[in-house]
């Protein structure tokens, strides 16, 4: 055997047994070790002496950093960074405006940030209920994306027929709609470029025996509609405003969500589904109301998930301590929890024979503390929380923007250092 | 109270909107007294407030708390004729505001509100503020407590910096320093030099209380 050959061959076997210890800790099994994963939004540009434009821009660039990264603190997975941040060149052509990002209002040394607007009315849940596509093409397009203004001529598809139909093919002549039409299309090649660099990057990753952590991407309908439609203001109104047209709106919503990932996780190489989950924490909406205005939707979208062979990865941010009792009920070993502030060791004792859980060392201590402490931190979680499997070791938002380089090692270390008691 | 401002404040603690702005509008087309109306809708602000203290409401109640109030006062201040005897006195000042480089203004706003119906006299000064704003903003409105706040990991540096920026600006002795949002926690405080951190908008209403107790 050649040199090439035995370094892929090994390459597979880390592979196959970095898959092993991630799928053990995921379906409840006692793993040879506890797992990491390598997440992070901005922290590979700190390292790698980028900025944040840089860094959501260079598609090259970025996949140099975080295999440089991987290769020296070896998680046993990664999240993939071009999908995850490296999109300004398509929400340019787009003229995107949900977010502002490095050179479209921020610094080029901070991060994208989404900004939380009503972008759908009030009372266009009636529309939204009636026909979402023909809302979204019409209306919700051309409000959050510059470009996309043409495409409110579009309207009424189903209501063109026969040669009606054939007569209606002068809109998409008209300037305007070609001139949505062609922005869509450059975007579109954009993000064919963005994803075809993102995918050899996986290859190369995968060669070199590093799985990847996340594939597809979905959201609560509750933070869909909170976050993307009618901000955070408009949707906490709508609980008591517009109770059942919210909850009508999210049950639809659900179904479009849990089709997109489906459909997005089925040509993934990973079948984790990353889903950020933004409005569930304890201080925002109480128990009753969580279990009315969040979780059914929600579950039903996990269960959706995982008959269709996903698995979840759900990222429980803020303390969700008041909720573990309600979300523990999901099918066993079927998806990760990961929390970011929540006290782990209690989660432990209401969810550790449910769902394998993630995180979480403190921001905080990544950014201002020692490597003592991360180790100490990490130690302390592997002890009581990876007790009997079940645990993946992270920072409780991975590794945060600004965190030490010496504090970052500090905790994929650990996991090499010490097991369950 | 008569039993039709007893109404009042129920419907608004109860979260009943419509009723409420009914029960306001008939008041005002009698002919009562639209300062009487105001106070009225302060003392369920109170009851709100404590509930939300207590954790049995939550922040889309005071947000629909926050839109009666609004709701009722657009049409009770009209009306006001002059402002003799109307204006209740301030517990003290609160300058607040989201540290630089930083967008979020959620938390932000939520703790303003909340400050607000306590009694305290706020100025939120907005978000991605630069550290000589707050400066600035400090000299010119006197208050006896700063907020900083902050969603990213990016406001410790931020916040770190106008902590600073107060103390060399010889204006840190006069007042106290509280942070808070997203990450924000007791090493986040010890890094940046606040005074305190709170995780919730009654923690700063509470830190507020306790550096200003002695004006009543």
């Amino acid at each position: 055997m050649g040199d090439a050959a035995l370094i892929a061959g090994n390459a597979a076997a880390a592979y196959a047994e970095r898959m092993k210890r991630i799928m053990d800790a995921v379906e409840l099994r006692q793993p040879d070790r506890v797992p990491t994963v390598f997440y992070t939004m901005f922290w590979h540009a700190r390292y790698g002496g980028m900025t944040c434009r840089d860094a959501m821009y260079d598609y090259d660039r970025v996949g140099e950093v975080v295999r440089r990264i991987v290769l020296e603190f070896q998680p046993d997975t990664y999240a993939l960074p071009h999908p995850m941040t490296v999109f300004g060149a398509i929400m340019e052509r787009m003229g995107y405006r949900q977010m502002q990002w490095p050179g479209h209002g921020t610094d080029v040394n901070v991060s994208f940030q989404y900004l939380d607007r009503e972008y759908m009315k009030a009372e266009e849940y009636e529309d939204y209920l009636f026909d979402p596509t023909g809302f979204y093409l019409a209306k919700y397009l051309p409000r959050i994306a510059a470009e996309f203004d043409g495409l409110g001529r579009l309207q009424n598809l189903p209501g063109q027929y026969y040669i009606g139909l054939i007569l209606g093919m002068r809109h998409y002549a008209h300037p305007q709609v070609t001139r949505a039409l062609t922005a869509m299309r450059e975007a579109g090649e954009e993000a064919r470029r963005m994803l075809s660099h993102a995918a050899a990057f996986g290859k190369e990753m995968a060669d070199l025996g590093f799985p990847q952590a996340q594939g597809a991407a979905a959201n609560a309908p509750f933070d869909y509609f909170g976050d993307n439609f009618r901000g955070s203001k408009g949707i906490m109104l709508d609980m008591y405003r517009r109770k059942d047209q919210l909850i009508a709106a999210m049950d639809k919503a659900g179904v479009f969500i849990l089709r997109q990932a489906l459909a997005a996780g089925a040509h993934n190489p990973s079948k984790f589904v990353f889903i950020p989950i933004h409005w569930a924490f304890d201080g925002f909406m109480s128990l009753a109301q969580f279990k009315v205005f969040f979780w059914p939707s929600f579950r039903t979208l996990l269960i959706g998930l995982i008959d269709g062979g996903l698995i979840p990865m759900v990222l429980w941010e803020g303390d969700c301590t008041s909720r573990l009792e309600v979300i523990a009920d999901i099918p066993r070993g079927k998806a990760v929890y990961w929390f970011e502030r929540t006290d782990l060791a209690r989660a432990k004792e209401v969810l550790g024979s449910v769902v394998c859980l993630r995180g979480n060392v403190p921001a905080s201590m990544m950014t201002t503390g020692t490597p003592e402490q991360v180790d100490a931190c990490c130690r302390g979680l592997i002890e009581t929380v990876g007790r009997g499997g079940g645990f993946i070791l992270d920072g409780g938002i991975g590794i945060p923007d600004e965190a030490k380089t010496e504090n970052v090692r500090a905790m994929f270390e650990a996991a090499r250092r010490y097991g369950p008691s | 109270m008569i039993d039709n401002e007893k109404q009042l404040v129920e419907a608004i603690s109860e979260m009943r909107e419509e009723e409420a702005f009914a029960l306001a509008k008939a008041m005002l087309d009698r002919g009562e007294d639209p300062v009487r109306v105001l106070e009225l809708c302060r003392e369920a602000m109170d009851i709100v407030g404590k509930r939300f203290e207590k954790q049995e409401y939550f922040l889309p109640e005071l947000v629909l708390a926050g839109e009666m109030l609004e709701n009722i006062g657009a049409i009770a201040k009209p009306l006001i004729q002059e402002k003799s005897g109307a204006a209740t006195k301030k517990l003290g000042r609160v300058l607040v505001g989201t540290v630089h480089g930083d967008l979020h203004d959620i938390g932000k706003n939520i703790v303003t509100f909340m400050l607000d119906i306590n009694g305290f006299e706020v100025k939120d000064i907005g978000i991605d503020v630069p550290v000589a704003k707050f400066v600035e903003e400090i000299r010119e409105f006197k208050p006896s407590v700063v907020g900083l706040s902050g969603f990213l990991t990016l406001a410790f540096d931020s916040m770190k910096e106008t902590v600073q920026a107060i103390e060399a600006a010889g204006l840190r002795r006069e007042l106290k320093i509280m942070i808070g949002g997203g990450q924000v926690d007791e090493a986040v405080r010890t890094y940046t030099g606040a005074d305190a951190y709170g995780s919730n908008a009654v923690a700063a209403v509470t830190l507020c209380r306790q550096w200003m107790p002695a004006v009543e």
